[in-house]
């Protein structure tokens, strides 16, 4: 079984090659064939993926590592990098859920893009690619595949932010997302080159994750945190962080099923797959564990007071994806890795579902995406409803949701792991309360009270189709019981997502990858402090997490419900404040004077100075130069004979006259 | 199926140049037989396509020497031979010109409409001059078909060129022929070296190799050589005869141009600067390693502020070409495989990129990206192939450039890391300006009402990108069909390079000569001597 994991990204590109080339025939005879080619594509990935994964429950977890090597790729010298795919539990998880969600966005976007006229095969060609680039991201064995992956997610989410081009503004955000993540990507090439090379020195010539880990430990602690970084920085690009999360909000440009998929429910959180996937890596440097918990505090926190403000639905949702991303990095940063890819699946599907409620809520109202102009939508589109409140107390961790179990482990973790502390605790927390202002903020603005839509809107408000509401549903039940298989201990549960991660977590009696032997790995410190300490403050702070959650929703509720006239008045009184968190600090500005302007107008000097005025100047000059030499000369070959008898007087006078002094 | 006994690589060169003749013998007076003329350099083209396909299945890439070699006395007295062969260095170039030129000959099928049989006639001659230098082993046959090559370069920039095409082509013209005469010079100052040391002088570039020359003197004759080939890539200072080159030469000048016969330059240095005078060229490693770095970043920026198409494409072509020098001075096997295989990617990428800008100014005549803006909708087809362009140029993971790119960055990574983080910056700046441009003429509404009802490409126009779009995926897909054929060749090369390198370590001992041969000071003393030695022998081989 674990042989047939190639056929997991071979569906895709399959699907890429018939939609890509024929699509646009396709199209025009028969447009359902080309959705169905791209849903059974990845449906059937999907159906690969459960295979594997159920065999590899089945096997005991000594036995749950398999790497298929596929045919060499790159190799020159003793460098070799193959096409090869990794089985084991961390992989097939992942895989698991992007598929899966991926499956369902695919069928959700029949509805949703079902009114696209021409573009139709493309969308889906580009969403099949994107499957495939992140399933590689996933699955590959070595670092250069996953970059290949890593890469290729980066130029689908541009291709698909981009995908209605004729409007402008969505052509830039899509090539600011490009850019930006080219920006990551140019450290973590730079990471996975220092890495390759530091290691070829030792002889090892790879860059295979196993033979990797393995001998990581050769490698001076210095040499370590700095690829740590690097590779980290890369992940700040690509999962959102600061300071490169500036392209995800943009990226909102994009038709919605899209910002569901890649830019919620899975590209972004590639780079906690990646700190995830390299734990053995970052386990060895506490600076670059504590830079990975900070950033991703830092993150959660800040993102969370840009989202307080906002009026698009979809910047809502988009800064608290970066807010929630940022959750994820304080759980790996503070060595509870299993934590932070718990709070990756929990996430994976209550933000696919409420960008696809969104999604639905914008298809009801005709395109519309600002709150400001919604409201009362709850009888109308009751399903839609329904759905997104179950995803919304999922995401603010309502007690018994998922987000609930995923993020108060992160919570417990900063606060009790020998990696975290109170302060790291406390920006969670506070982030916490952030989160449950701001959702229900955007639950009460759209869903109730009276409808601000015009007229002309409010004629065609109508609950979306099957093909989208059916995913809305099963997404939803996915939100709440989701969280199910990670219930602590001190819940009376059994934690089983922690133990399912222990062999790839260089604990546990498997040890498939393993580091320094020696090596005592964080997340065993973490665990058994956990156990150490006394259930009694794990209850308190699941308790106060809980209180906050309900001020949260309380004030929301006292502001857009109560009394409609604060957040006005707030926003008159404290102008200064508020303009700063509605234009989001104003980083993009900053970006913008600091770095690309002077860049470009750097440019232009190099341009207009340097090349044309200097090295060229250099270049025609010396051509000038001879042609005025030629020039002067020439003035002397008149034709007259004259000239040339009185020049030859001339001469005979100074030869006469020479040798008449020199006598 | 065993190999036939035939002059291989002679058909293989004059074959173009055949053609051209029997072209000239067709009448076309009034252009009323310009459809045949074409049809037959096609089908010349893609016959010479064909031949060059013999050598790559026969070819033997388990040994470094050379192969399919012909080698006939010429004059003898001058130890001058017409001496050609192939080895895991030039083949691909060898496939990389025959597989261009025909699409060359097709994407100008409507382009040019003046002069058809003139044009057919010089894009031939063009091929056979470019095969030629890149199989020669004799360095005079070398320096025919490298000056030969100007000739119909220069014609099709100076006749069917842009509006500045006589500016742009006696510059292109003056400034490489300029750069070659101190190579001519350098030539025949080593015959001159190898008839005083081994006692029958020659041009074999084999026997050459063998060569011991003093560092001072060395290091000037490298110099020649290394500033002929430079200004050939071109490396960054040397480079601004190629952006108007580039603006003002037709496509299917552009393409060759930037396709071929640019990679003289990056062949040259490994051909010939290098393994000539292993001593000198290691001291100018870091100098050329600067240079292609500033290269890298210099152009790329450059690039990105240039509102003309074309303008930007050369640019990035400098940028590109700056990996590729960085490749082959970082010597060590990922480097130079790396090297040698940008310069494939760059010859389909940047050609790709030239055929694609000439099918829109064929529509518009114009190039200036602020009258486009909206393509994508109008030319779905163009913006696909477009896009698979770009995405090359980028060396994004899958493609073609990406794997010459990484070679490259690894190779340099392992000789010196700093230059290396300077290198990938590229990645980040060539994204910028090439989805800038995408940017700016593809997405968008339509604008300029000319643009709106541009007719998407042609059954013909498809069929010259699509052997390229298919090139970029398996190039990036599967490398090692390609990097298997060097890899003995460049191991070689590496080896020998080092070893030759160590025996002039191992001599220079005395610091104040190493100190010499570093900085390029030699002294006057030294020089006059070596001048007066050479007098001599001249009179006395004269006399004999």
């Amino acid at each position: 079984m674990f042989d047939l994991v190639w056929l997991i990204p071979v569906f895709p590109i399959l699907g890429v090659f018939v939609n890509g080339l024929l699509g646009r025939r396709i199209e025009k005879t028969n447009r359902s064939i080309v959705h169905w080619i791209a849903c059974t594509a990845v449906g059937l990935s999907f159906l690969v993926t459960a295979g594997i994964f159920l065999k590899m429950l089945s096997l005991p977890p000594e036995q749950r590592l398999y790497d298929f090597t596929w045919f060499t790729w790159i190799s020159a010298g003793s460098f070799h990098v193959s096409i090869g795919y990794l089985v084991d539990p961390l992989s097939m998880f992942m895989c698991m859920f992007v598929t899966g969600v991926g499956f369902l966005i695919h069928i959700y976007s029949i509805g949703y893009m079902g009114h696209e006229e021409g573009g139709y095969y493309r969308y889906f060609t580009y969403l099949n690619l994107f499957m495939f680039s992140m399933i590689n991201l996933i699955l590959a064995d070595n670092f250069l595949l996953m970059f290949l992956g890593w890469e290729g997610v980066g130029l689908c989410s541009y291709l698909l932010i981009a995908f209605w081009f004729t409007d402008m503004a969505n052509a830039v955000a899509g090539k600011k997302a490009f850019i930006t993540n080219r920006v990551g990507d140019f450290f973590f090439a730079v990471g996975m080159l220092f890495l390759l090379v530091n290691l070829g020195k030792h002889g090892i010539w790879s860059l295979n994750f196993t033979e990797v880990f393995t001998h990581a430990s050769i490698l001076s602690p210095k040499l370590i945190t700095i690829i740590c970084l690097l590779f980290f920085m890369g992940c700040t690009a690509k999962s959102a962080q600061i300071p490169l999360y500036i392209w995800l909000p943009d990226a909102m440009a994009g038709p919605t099923p899209v910002s569901a998929l890649i830019h919620a429910a899975t590209m972004v959180t590639a780079g906690v797959y990646f700190v995830a996937r390299c734990n053995i890596l970052y386990t060895m440097s506490p600076i670059a564990m504590g830079v990975v918990a900070v950033v991703g505090a830092l993150t959660a926190f800040f993102a969370a007071t840009i989202a307080l403000t906002q009026n698009d639905i979809k910047k809502v949702l988009a800064y608290s994806t970066v807010s929630q991303l940022g959750y994820m990095f304080l759980g790996l940063g503070v060595g509870a890795f299993t934590a932070g890819l718990f709070h990756v699946l929990t996430h994976s599907f209550f933000k696919a579902l409420l960008f696809l409620c969104a999604g639905s809520v914008i298809h009801a109202m005709g395109g519309e995406q600002d709150m400001r102009n919604m409201g009362g939508l709850r009888k109308k589109i009751p399903i839609t409803f329904w759905t997104m409140l179950i995803a919304t107390l999922a995401i603010i961790g309502f007690p018994g949701f998922s987000g609930f179990f995923s993020k108060d482990e992160i919570l417990w973790q900063a606060f009790s792991s020998p990696h975290g502390n109170i302060f790291l605790w406390l920006i969670g927390y506070l982030a916490a309360a952030l989160t449950a202002f701001y959702m229900f903020r955007l639950i009460f603005m759209t869903f109730f009270n009276e409808c601000r839509a015009s007229e002309e809107v409010k004629k065609h408000i109508h609950e979306s189709p099957k093909s989208m509401t059916i995913p809305l549903m099963i997404l939803a039940i996915l939100s709440i019981v989701g969280g199910w298989i990670g219930i602590p201990k001190s819940l009376g549960g059994h934690n089983l997502i922690e133990r399912y991660f222990e062999p790839v977590m260089g604990i546990g009696p498997g040890k498939l990858i393993s580091g320094a032997a020696s090596h005592e790995t964080i997340a065993h410190v973490a665990e058994t402090a956990g156990e150490h300490a006394s259930f009694g403050i794990q209850y308190m702070l699941m308790a106060a997490t809980t209180l906050i959650v309900f001020a949260g929703i309380l004030t929301a509720w006292m502001m857009y419900m109560k009394k409609r006239e604060i957040p006005e008045n707030l926003a008159q009184k404290h102008s200064t404040p508020y303009r700063l968190l509605l234009n989001k600090w104003f980083i993009d500005e900053i970006y913008e004077a600091f770095v690309i302007k002077p860049l470009h107008s750097f440019a232009m000097f190099l341009w207009k100075g340097i090349d044309v005025l200097v090295i060229d100047g250099i270049v025609n000059g010396t051509a000038r130069f001879f042609m005025g030499c030629g020039r002067m000369v020439k003035t002397i070959q008149t034709g007259y004979v004259q000239q040339y008898a009185v020049s030859f007087l001339f001469g005979v006078m100074v030869l006469i006259g020479y040798y008449i002094y020199a006598l | 199926m065993t190999q036939l006994n035939i002059p291989i690589i002679s058909i293989i060169i004059f074959f173009p140049l055949v053609s051209a003749l029997a072209l000239f013998f067709i009448k076309s007076r009034n252009g009323e037989n310009d459809e045949l003329l074409r049809k037959i350099a096609l089908a010349a083209s893609l016959i010479e396509f064909v031949l060059s396909l013999y050598i790559l299945v026969f070819f033997d890439s388990k040994t470094a020497a050379m192969q399919f070699v012909e080698h006939v006395s010429w004059v003898k007295d001058m130890g001058l031979g017409y001496f050609v062969g192939i080895d895991g260095i030039s083949l691909w170039l060898i496939i990389l010109t025959t597989f261009f030129i025909p699409l060359c000959i097709l994407c100008s099928w409507t382009y040019i409409e003046k002069r058809v049989k003139e044009f057919l006639i010089s894009m031939l001659l063009l091929e056979t001059a470019m095969l030629g230098a890149f199989v020669a082993l004799d360095l005079v046959v070398f320096y025919i078909f490298w000056e030969f090559m100007l000739i119909p370069m220069f014609l099709l920039i100076g006749v069917w060129g842009g509006p500045r095409r006589i500016y742009s082509a006696v510059k292109f013209f003056i400034y490489t022929a300029a750069g070659s005469i101190f190579m001519l010079v350098a030539i025949i100052f080593l015959y001159y070296y190898s008839a005083r040391t081994t006692g029958a002088g020659t041009f074999n570039l084999l026997e050459l190799y063998k060569l011991h020359i003093p560092i001072s003197t060395q290091f000037w004759l490298c110099a020649a050589f290394l500033l002929a080939f430079a200004i050939k890539v071109p490396i960054f200072p040397f480079h601004t005869w190629l952006p108007d080159a580039h603006v003002e030469a037709p496509t299917a000048g552009s393409v060759v141009l930037a396709a071929i016969l640019l990679k003289m330059g990056t062949y040259g240095f490994l051909r010939f600067a290098m393994p000539l005078f292993p001593y000198a060229s290691h001291q100018f490693l870091p100098v050329i390693a600067f240079l292609a770095i500033a290269g890298i970043i210099y152009a790329a920026l450059v690039a990105w502020v240039q509102p003309d198409m074309k303008k930007l494409v050369a640019y990035s072509s400098v940028s590109h070409l700056g990996y590729v020098m960085l490749g082959l001075f970082a010597l060590n096997i990922q480097g130079i495989e790396g090297g040698i295989y940008q310069m494939l990617n760059h010859g389909v990428n940047t050609g790709a990129l030239f055929l694609l800008v000439g099918m829109i100014y064929e529509r518009r005549h114009t190039r200036m990206m602020d009258d486009f803006g909206g393509l994508a909708k109008v030319m779905p087809v163009f913006a696909t192939f477009l896009m698979i362009a770009t995405l090359a140029s980028v060396a994004v993971p899958g493609t073609n450039g990406f794997v010459g790119e990484f070679l490259i960055l690894v190779g340099a990574f392992k000789s010196y890391p700093v230059f290396g983080v300077f290198a990938v910056s590229g990645m980040v700046l060539g994204a910028t300006y090439m989805l800038w441009m995408y940017q700016k003429v593809m997405f968008g509404p339509v604008t300029v009402e000319a643009n709106k009802n541009l007719p998407d490409l042609n059954t013909r126009e498809i069929i010259t990108l699509l052997p390229i779009a298919v090139l970029v995926f398996v190039m990036g897909i599967f490398p090692n069909f390609f990097l298997r054929k060097m890899d003995v060749s460049v191991t070689h090369f590496i080896t020998q390079y080092q070893h030759r390198y160590e025996l002039y370590v191992a001599e220079t001992d005395s610091p104040v000569r190493e100190l010499l041969g570093r900085t390029g000071l030699s002294n006057a003393y030294e020089k006059k001597i070596n001048i007066e030695r050479l007098n001599v022998e001249h009179r006395t081989s004269n006399v004999e």
